[in-house]
């Protein structure tokens, strides 16, 4: 009992962070129809950039997470206008080839500044442990699952609610209609990168904060696809709850049948819905015509 | 010699010049000035680059595969990676235990890995384009976990040790080694490549075209899809799992670790930068790609007096070179190095005229 309460914390802190991930990755899906295989190396930035502000150069945390959002939003935005935007029109082969292109050339930047050997950061959330049930939850585990849960609200409300919010919907559902409705599609699409990059950079940082900052982060990006998959491309719930079951899928794998078999089990899941649902548990059926 | 540049048209007088694969004056002159260099190439380079020139044939015939797959067909795949393992290992394993002779072993890795590629291609009948990537994702992960902890296929050890080629009694000598390889692989990467050409030209090879080009029409004009897809997949993956047999006996040793998510990716670069759905463009591509680290590494000893952190971090600086490759191709020649060559071509052939 213990243990699988120590394990449905543990899954659940690294589900949310997926969720974040994966959001990023469902945004500029949406919105830009493209299939971001940067994703991982987009949180990998967020937590290089946060390293530097707050360890390097000893900002304050707020200031230190202003400069992360400000280099996110830069980057991501620069890459829509840079890469992206020409390669409108193209196959989904060569867009996904692209942005894997994409992906080699921002890890080694990464790994040209920093090296390969992790750094360790002064830890953001108290580290004590909370006992609940005789288990004792290591409360930073509880404190990322807090901010993430708060930070994707704040995101599935600006969906729902705002002005942009709507306006990124209207596009990613049509885009000439948006147009002819007056919205700026261009802005759009600088703005789900931009956005994307700031959800990674959150979900870097949390990632970081639970281990350590080194380039193995990439790796953790590659999980945003079974969780995508899981939770349809289409609804933000969705990917909440597909990046929840992955990271729980992952914790109790390890835990209960064999740590080797974690890496692999979220692609077992992903295997079996797409043989029983092709288009995920939340995704809609598109109808093709010639 | 200006005229053997290019042709100024293509005439057919009869069927049979039309079913010729080569039929002008040339590309006759084209494929024998080929072959000149095919045979002075091991009379002039020293070991070091005739075993780059091996990894790259190599590579050029994994790459054709692919592209029969990818370029022609239109089916994703990321799972090269894992093909290319399932035909190292099921030759490396028949001739070092079961003592088959190699070209039977390297037989029997084609078949299987085509028998392998079909069973994982068949979420391609349900699935297209970003879904059918993860799914392809999905089995290149399965098959290296597979493969890394099937202890029986390592005996326990990590590793295969391949020994050394036997053809027919004759076993190749250590001094010679890449020359005798070289011609080894030569040989095969030709057939390879005369096979796939002649396989886009039969029904079965443009039913998959007609595939790619739009799978729905394809259907409506007769084309069974269920049948070219796995057909597509089994046929591509004999390509790739020839080209694992030969890596494997080629470099004589193998673990997983050959295999990863990187290979795969390094497959889809050779022909994206070669040209999709070109024979001749996946060759290029991967001779280009083989030899782009080579490079690389000239580039960043040259300015390394500049910036020293490049050859500091020369495996990043490679991959950054790698992946900017991919990212300018993209951008302005996504029909890739075979397009650029049409070009030239074409140039010669107006001359003295723009167009």
């Amino acid at each position: 009992m213990t243990q699988f309460l120590v394990l449905l914390i543990y899954g659940l802190s690294e589900g949310a962070i997926l969720a974040l991930a994966a959001l990023g990755f469902v945004l500029i899906y949406k919105a830009t129809g493209v299939i971001n295989f940067a994703q991982g190396e987009f949180l990998l930035i967020g937590a290089y950039t946060f390293y530097t502000a707050f360890v390097i150069f000893q900002l304050p945390i707020l200031i230190a997470l202003l400069v992360g959002v400000v280099v996110a939003v830069v980057v991501g935005v620069l890459v829509e206008r840079l890469i992206l935007r020409p390669m409108v029109g193209q196959s989904h082969i060569s867009i996904i080839m692209v942005t894997i292109g994409l992906a080699a050339v921002l890890s080694s930047i990464v790994q040209m500044f920093f090296g390969t050997q992790p750094r360790a950061m002064p830890n953001l959330f108290p580290t004590g442990s909370v006992e609940i049930l005789n288990g004792s939850i290591p409360a930073n585990r509880l404190w990322t699952l807090l901010v993430a849960a708060v930070v994707l609200t704040l995101l599935t409300v600006f969906f729902q609610k705002s002005k942009h919010g709507i306006a990124m919907r209207s596009v990613a559902d049509d885009e000439q209609a948006a147009m002819t409705v007056g919205i700026s599609v261009r802005r759009i699409f600088a703005m789900s990168w931009g956005l994307a990059a700031v959800s990674a950079l959150i979900a870097g940082v949390l990632l970081a904060d639970l281990t350590t900052v080194e380039m193995g982060i990439v790796n953790f990006g590659l999980l945003v696809f079974p969780v995508v998959i899981l939770g349809g491309l289409d609804s933000v719930p969705g990917t909440i709850v597909g990046g929840l079951t992955i990271g729980l899928v992952t914790q109790f794998t390890a835990g209960y049948l064999d740590p080797g078999l974690a890496g692999v089990a979220p692609y077992i899941v992903l295997v079996l819905v797409l043989l029983v649902r092709p288009y995920g548990i939340f995704g809609e059926k598109r109808i093709e015509r010639v | 010699m200006a005229m053997a540049a290019v042709e100024t048209g293509r005439y057919h007088r009869s069927y049979a010049s039309e079913l010729r694969l080569w039929n002008t004056t040339p590309q006759r002159v084209r494929m024998i000035v080929l072959a000149v260099v095919l045979i002075v190439l091991p009379l002039v380079l020293d070991n070091y680059w005739m075993a780059l020139v091996n990894t790259a044939l190599i590579a050029a015939i994994g790459a054709i595969g692919l592209n029969v797959l990818v370029g022609f067909t239109g089916q994703i795949s990321l799972g090269q990676g894992g093909f290319l393992a399932v035909g190292a290992f099921t030759s490396a394993i028949l001739t070092d235990r079961a003592g088959v002779p190699a070209p039977l072993s390297i037989m029997g890795a084609v078949l299987l890995t085509a028998a392998v590629g079909m069973i994982f291609g068949l979420p391609a009948l349900r699935l297209k384009g970003l879904y059918l990537a993860i799914a392809t994702l999905a089995s290149q992960t399965v098959i290296v976990f597979v493969v890394r902890r099937w202890d029986w296929l390592t005996e326990g050890e990590g590793f295969v040790d391949v020994m050394r080629l036997e053809v027919f009694g004759f076993s190749l000598s250590r001094a010679n080694f890449d020359q005798q390889w070289y011609i080894i692989l030569a040989v095969i990467t030709i057939l390879a490549a005369l096979t796939a050409t002649n396989l886009f030209r039969t029904g079965v090879g443009r039913s998959f075209m007609a595939i790619r080009d739009q799978d729905i029409a394809a259907s409506a004009i007769g084309v069974n899809l269920t049948r070219a897809k796995i057909t597509a997949f089994g046929v591509s993956n004999g390509f790739v799992g020839l080209a694992g047999a030969l890596m494997a006996h080629y470099t004589e040793i193998i673990s997983w670790e050959r295999f990863t998510l990187d290979v795969s990716i390094l497959y889809l670069a050779m022909i994206i930068v070669g040209g999709l759905g070109s024979v001749a463009g996946a060759i290029y591509g991967a001779i280009f790609i083989t030899f782009l680290p080579v490079f690389s590494r000239m580039l960043a000893d040259e300015l390394g007096g500049v910036a020293p952190v490049l050859s500091d971090q020369l495996p990043a600086f490679e991959h950054a070179i790698f992946g900017l490759t991919i990212i300018i191709f993209l951008i302005f020649e996504p029909k890739g190095l075979n397009r650029i060559w049409q070009r030239i071509k074409e140039y010669f052939r107006f001359w003295p005229f723009r167009y």
